[in-house]
């Protein structure tokens, strides 16, 4: 893994911590991330976790560019050092796939799909080698999935299967992309799943939806009255498989203000996670029962 | 006091000089497009330089106000009317009560900013009163301005009626408009011809060019160095590992049409950029007009400092002949 530094104009440092995604990169780029927020490095403003990179906004009257990279290299040695153990939470996410509302949003948009005569869900499966529908949404709600970077828009989750590379389910993007997509929609791109906090442009094939609020500008709802964001990086998420009745129902919830989000606390310790993935998920999502 | 919204304009919105600290949860600094002529703006009515004022983009609003204020109203050329008669631009104006203020045709440039004493006084949302329209959050309840809305104004502040920006250090581009460009980024990732022709190149700015970015058209697609693409990228050359985007940068899909992301930026996502656009220049690109022709101007990090602060003095000269 070789890290590539260069800047973004007068006002950016951008770090790649690999070309390639893999957990290794998320976690480089975590431990260097944490490691300069506890630098306390004068004229940072930003600090912007990727997926496999991060990106630092500084203010050059206060640090000279060459000055942030030296500092930053100087982190990488030392990041390279601690330990890739972080307390996060794991998070059950009700999921209702094949739902009617991106159904109907992805047969507008059929033009502008890789395979016109077939859902979003059914191409998935047949470009990942699986027998159907049901099958993919086995695998897609069968792993738990890495928060490895927040953003595009308002609070939206990029994440990355837990699974050995070989299982992880890629998919391309719309031919062009939509101008619309439900609020909520479970979507994947590439090796990346993602909840669409709004409502919006977007490219990635879509599977279900979420009862779940992820994003509350007006902070009305009871989970996000601390912060208007639900997600942060290193997040652990369980995607639940849900029919109409319990969406609606979780629907209600959250107009009522009774929707609890199933959250738990848990550590994470990306060394026993590799040495067995299956063995850990299942403590991990033991956590939720 | 208020301001009665009698015509929106075209997209009138809230902007002040935006809401930092939030970019890695995907919500973007926003702020206004043209930030000199924002302070200029403020500068002119006696407000504090980043209070909140009304952006419009290629056709002004039509506003009444209920109280005698001091307005301004900067950025691009825009005749501008008190009941119908003109008033000069980059000046402080007096407007008594019932006055209504509206706008010819564009003449050049792109977007206005309209200052009142007091500043816009709706809520702060995350430390700023900037309209993040896709998340629904700051402004006038989210969103642009509509006929009828009623926006607040804060407690007057002083200013001096009359002042006026001397047209010297109005600050606007020229024709072609040319951007200051540090390469970088995934700058490997083009041919060296490619790396030429991309400074060389004419360009247009293509209609889809709003707060969140613009597209340029009119030069050459630029040609990938072979590779094999790396894991979760996507297999188009111009795809990446979703990565950050720096505010300025300039991506180009599929090695089309380049696209130079602004204030309301979406945070990341899996294209490569060239480069980016330095922080002197990003207020010139806000003025851009569709059709607009535009040369990328390649520059290094030292000049890029140097543009810096000749922007920092420009403000500074604006300050001291409105003091």
């Amino acid at each position: 893994m070789m890290t590539r530094y260069s800047f973004g104009g007068d006002e950016h440092l951008f770090v790649e911590c690999d070309e390639a995604m893999s957990l290794d990169a998320f976690f480089k780029s975590l431990s260097m991330t944490n490691a300069i927020r506890d630098a306390g490095i004068k004229g940072v403003t930003e600090i912007c976790p990727a997926n496999a990179s991060f990106q630092i906004k500084f203010d050059p009257d206060l640090i000279k560019p060459n000055d942030i990279l030296k500092e930053v290299q100087g982190i990488e040695s030392a990041a390279a050092k601690t330990e890739p153990v972080i307390k996060t939470r794991i998070i059950e996410i009700p999921v209702f796939y094949q739902d009617p509302w991106t159904h109907e949003t992805l047969m507008r948009f059929r033009e502008r799909h890789q395979d016109p005569t077939a859902s979003d869900l059914e191409y998935a499966a047949r470009v990942n080698g699986l027998a159907d529908v049901d099958a993919f949404i086995r695998a897609h709600s069968g792993s738990p999935w890495f928060v490895s970077m927040v953003g595009f828009v308002a609070g939206l989750p990029f994440m990355y299967q837990m699974v050995e590379r070989a299982k992880q389910l890629q998919v391309p993007k719309y031919l062009r992309p939509r101008t619309d997509t439900p609020k909520l929609t479970i979507g994947h791109g590439g090796c990346f799943s993602c909840i669409y906090s709004v409502r919006g442009a977007g490219g990635y094939q879509m599977f279900g939806i979420t009862p779940m609020p992820i994003f509350d500008p007006e902070q009305s709802i009871s989970y996000l009255r601390d912060f208007m964001v639900f997600f942060r990086p290193g997040d652990i998420v369980k995607f639940k498989p849900i029919k109409q009745d319990e969406y609606d129902h979780a629907l209600g919830e959250v107009a009522s203000g009774r929707f609890a989000p199933l959250i738990r606390d848990v550590t994470f310790d990306f060394r026993d996670f590799q040495k067995d993935m299956t063995g850990y998920n299942a403590k991990l999502e033991g956590a939720l029962a | 006091m208020t301001i009665k919204v009698l015509h929106p304009g075209l997209s009138t919105t809230v902007q002040d000089l935006g809401r930092p600290g939030y970019f890695h949860l995907g919500i973007p600094v926003g702020g206004a497009m043209d930030r000199l002529a924002l302070r200029a703006a403020n500068m002119l009515v006696g407000n504090d330089e980043g209070a909140a004022c009304l952006e419009a983009v290629f056709i002004g609003p039509q506003l009444e106000f209920t109280a005698p204020v001091r307005i301004a109203v900067t950025g691009a050329e825009m005749p501008i009317k008190l009941d119908g008669v003109e008033q000069p631009g980059w000046t402080s104006l007096e407007v008594k009560p019932g006055q209504v203020l509206s706008f010819d045709y564009l003449k050049s440039g792109a977007r206005i900013i309209i200052s009142v004493s007091g500043g816009i006084d709706v809520p702060l949302a995350l430390g700023s009163r900037s309209t993040y329209p896709i998340g629904a959050l700051g402004g006038f309840k989210g969103r642009a301005i509509a006929a009828g809305d009623e926006l607040p104004v804060g407690t007057a502040a002083s200013g001096k009626a009359g002042a006026s920006v001397p047209e010297a250090l109005r600050r606007m581009p020229g024709h072609p408009a040319e951007l200051r460009v540090l390469p970088g980024l995934y700058w490997h990732r083009i041919l060296p011809e490619s790396q030429q022709s991309f400074f060389a190149d004419q360009w247009k700015v293509a209609p889809e060019a709003d707060r969140m970015g613009y597209r340029f058209r009119g030069g050459q697609a630029l040609k990938f160095v072979e590779r094999e693409q790396p894991f979760g990228a996507g297999s188009d050359p111009s795809n990446i590992v979703d990565s950050c985007y720096p505010y300025g940068s300039i991506q180009v899909p599929g090695g089309k049409e380049p696209i130079i992301l602004h204030r309301d930026a979406v945070s990341g996502g899996g294209y490569f950029m060239v480069g980016t656009v330095i922080s002197a220049d990003m207020d010139l690109i806000g003025q851009l007009q569709p059709n607009m022709p535009t040369r990328f101007v390649e520059i290094d990090m030292d000049g890029a400092l140097a543009a810096r602060a000749d922007r920092k003095a420009l403000l500074q000269k604006i300050r001291a002949a409105l003091a």
